[in-house]
């Protein structure tokens, strides 16, 4: 079943330096106990794309569609979007701490977001938060349930953040970078409580990261951005073993492994990601892409005109490239300077 | 075999508690009986979770931080407790990269000043640094135009690179790194290991390079060694900590880390720790590992095993009562 469908997504900010385009035209859905990875480095707009979702992009401007369970929430009324938000769908932020209100008992916060959606009275709404907590595998939830924030370690902060978001059974997570600030040791235990959570529930997840780590452990299909666009979409398995784009295949090659052996380099892809203020003409990628280096003037020019356009490559497989080609072995990016 | 250019024994760092009117505050022994050499150009990885003790023992080895117990010896020579007088002329050979190229800039000063400060520091002849900085700015891949920039034109990658032609104005023979690429985004990280491999094999340079990420450790690494509440639990050769860890908290904090490869993540054997490393303040007896190890029993909760060969044919040491190799 399919939760979430967003198609053409765009976010664009004024600033004072100009007009930030965050987010250029994105799809994809997401559906019921899967798990949609996107990845992407800093001002990709991984995280825009997940804020606009939710109706948390105060002062931007949002075009295109997103419909969540048949209901079009672009241009809803804000009451419509709040009713969903936190109840159907819920967010987990990276930073546990700034989340949460520091005033309040974790038990406070998630018995507000129950009393909120469902009009339950304290005692009720309480008990909820506890339970939820247990859920979470929070010792003595029952006890931890009166402490605040602070007194949490990182890792059971995470913990109580994904209690927030269960507590109104959401049929959507929407997580961005839970994990980035914690230890690996933890990340591995809220990875796989996402993943048990999901198992039993049936939730949709939305796992936004930068880490090609996590997205293999956790992710059905992956979106990559580059740039405030889609740069490749395929299954996870697929992307990691048939990398199309040569930002994908540039992102793996680059990629330091503990699998690896001993003496592989590392082929890093040079410049630096595009500013959104003024991005590249034509593809987002070209400054650094080394089959643009390669390629003969006359194809060259078709890289910096338009935006080359998702096309269908294989079976839900899809990349933004108009140099692609299935070939094998790794590409030397070289950085073209204009 | 060459003599080790550092050595470090028993190095030991208590912050001191606070005495407050109604409650006395225990140091935190944020390092505890660390040990190991560092032999010129070669590249020791120290790796472990937050509040390990790794930046703390960085900041030790350049003096930034006052050991309270143990030695630093360069060359063989103690530096732990010799005045900043004689300290000076040993800092050109004793660099230091940090995390945050930003924050570790002067703002207000100009790349040409602020890669021009450890030479300067150093007495050089005015003629000499012109052309010397000129020359690092070339070695660390950018151009004698950016000198007269400021820290902010420049993208995070490119600020790391200032960082690193400072590190390296005055030729240091060791340069401690804490965390150099965990700021960057991941196609700039592989520039910056690259960079940094590359200015090893031509200046023969030594790094302790200090970071989480573990794939990154291995990459750069020729010995790593792993930190746990402020000791080493295990230290060896890459190949013999990564291919076959002798220390059950390397060996889950290994499997802990998602490799970019669906296929092979769904088949891995996973060892997932319980609960959070515990705070240096309030350490767990015997053993600190033992509350979150698999293979704990009752000797691992009295007694701290000490670092030791754990099998034959190799310089591995682990401390474990019960090594898995």
């Amino acid at each position: 079943m399919t939760l979430l469908e967003v198609k053409d997504l765009a976010v664009q900010f004024d600033t004072a330096e100009g007009v930030v385009r965050a987010v250029r035209g994105v799809d994809f859905t997401v559906e019921a106990g899967r798990t949609l990875g996107i990845v992407g480095e800093s001002g990709s707009g991984k995280s825009v794309t997940s804020l606009a979702v939710m109706g948390l992009h105060r002062g931007a401007e949002v075009t295109g569609s997103v419909r969540f369970q048949g209901t079009e929430l672009i241009g809803a009324p804000e009451e419509t979007v709040r009713q969903l938000r936190g109840r159907r769908m819920a967010m987990v932020f990276q930073d546990a701490l700034t989340s949460l209100h520091p005033y309040f008992t974790i038990g406070d916060q998630i018995a507000e977001a129950h009393q909120t959606h469902f009009g339950t009275g304290r005692k009720a709404a309480l008990a909820r938060a506890v339970e939820v907590l247990g859920d979470v595998g929070i010792p003595e939830p029952a006890r931890r349930a009166g402490e605040y924030p602070h007194q949490f370690s990182g890792g059971m902060r995470q913990r109580a953040m994904i209690a927030l978001a269960l507590s109104c059974e959401p049929d959507l997570i929407i997580a961005d970078e839970p994990t980035t600030a914690l230890d690996v040791t933890v990340q591995a235990q809220v990875l796989e409580l996402l993943m048990k959570i999901q198992q039993d529930r049936g939730l949709g997840i939305i796992m936004i990261t930068h880490d090609l780590g996590v997205i293999a452990r956790v992710a059905d299909e992956v979106l990559v951005m580059y740039g405030g666009s889609a740069a490749e979409q395929a299954p996870a398995e697929t992307l990691f073993s048939t990398p199309r784009h040569p930002y994908t295949r540039g992102l793996l090659d680059s990629l330091p492994r503990l699998d690896a052996a001993d003496g592989d380099p590392l082929l890093a892809i040079p410049g630096s990601p595009p500013s959104l203020l003024a991005p590249p003409a034509g593809c987002a990628f070209h400054p650094r892409c080394g089959l643009y280096a390669a390629a003969p003037e006359a194809v060259r020019a078709a890289c910096t005109g338009e935006r080359p356009p998702l096309r269908l490559v294989a079976e839900d497989h899809r990349t933004a490239c108009l140099l692609d080609s299935p070939s094998e072995g790794r590409i030397t990016h070289q950085e073209v300077t204009a | 075999m060459t003599a080790p250019l550092l050595t470090v024994q028993d190095l030991g760092m208590t912050f001191p508690g606070a005495n407050g009117a109604f409650r006395r505050h225990a140091g935190v022994r944020a390092v505890d009986g660390v040990s190991f050499d560092v032999r010129p150009g070669e590249t020791l990885g120290l790796v472990g979770e937050s509040g390990c003790g790794k930046s703390t023992t960085g900041r030790m080895l350049v003096r930034l931080l006052d050991p309270t117990a143990g030695r630093v010896g360069f060359h063989g020579r103690d530096i732990t407790r010799i005045g900043q007088r004689e300290l000076r002329p040993l800092r050109s050979k004793l660099q230091m990269i940090f995390q945050d190229p930003f924050a570790s800039l002067n703002p207000r000063q100009t790349v040409q000043q602020i890669i021009s400060a450890p030479l300067r520091a150093q007495g050089a002849a005015p003629k000499e640094i012109a052309a010397e900085v000129r020359d690092l700015i070339r070695l660390v891949g950018l151009a004698p135009e950016h000198l007269e920039r400021y820290p902010h034109q420049f993208s995070g990658g490119q600020a790391q690179r200032i960082g690193i032609a400072r590190a390296l104005a005055t030729r240091p023979e060791l340069v401690v790194a804490d965390e150099p690429v965990s700021a960057l985004d991941v196609s700039i990280q592989a520039q910056i290991v690259g960079l940094m491999e590359r200015l090893q094999r031509e200046l023969g340079v030594a790094y302790v390079f200090i970071a989480h990420d573990l794939a990154v450790v291995r990459h750069i690494s020729h010995r790593v060694a792993v930190m746990y509440l402020g000791r080493i639990v295990e230290i060896g050769d890459k190949r013999e900590v990564y291919e076959s860890p002798a220390h059950p908290y390397t060996k889950a904090l290994l499997s802990a880390v998602p490799l970019p490869d669906p296929l092979a993540e769904r088949r891995r054997e996973r060892i997932v720790l319980l609960g959070d490393p515990p705070s240096p303040a309030n350490p767990p007896s015997g053993c600190t590992f033992h509350p979150r190890c698999p293979k704990a029993q009752q000797i691992c909760r009295t007694e701290a095993p000490l670092l030791r060969i754990t099998s034959a044919g190799t310089a591995r040491q682990a401390a474990c009562h019960f090594p898995e190799a």
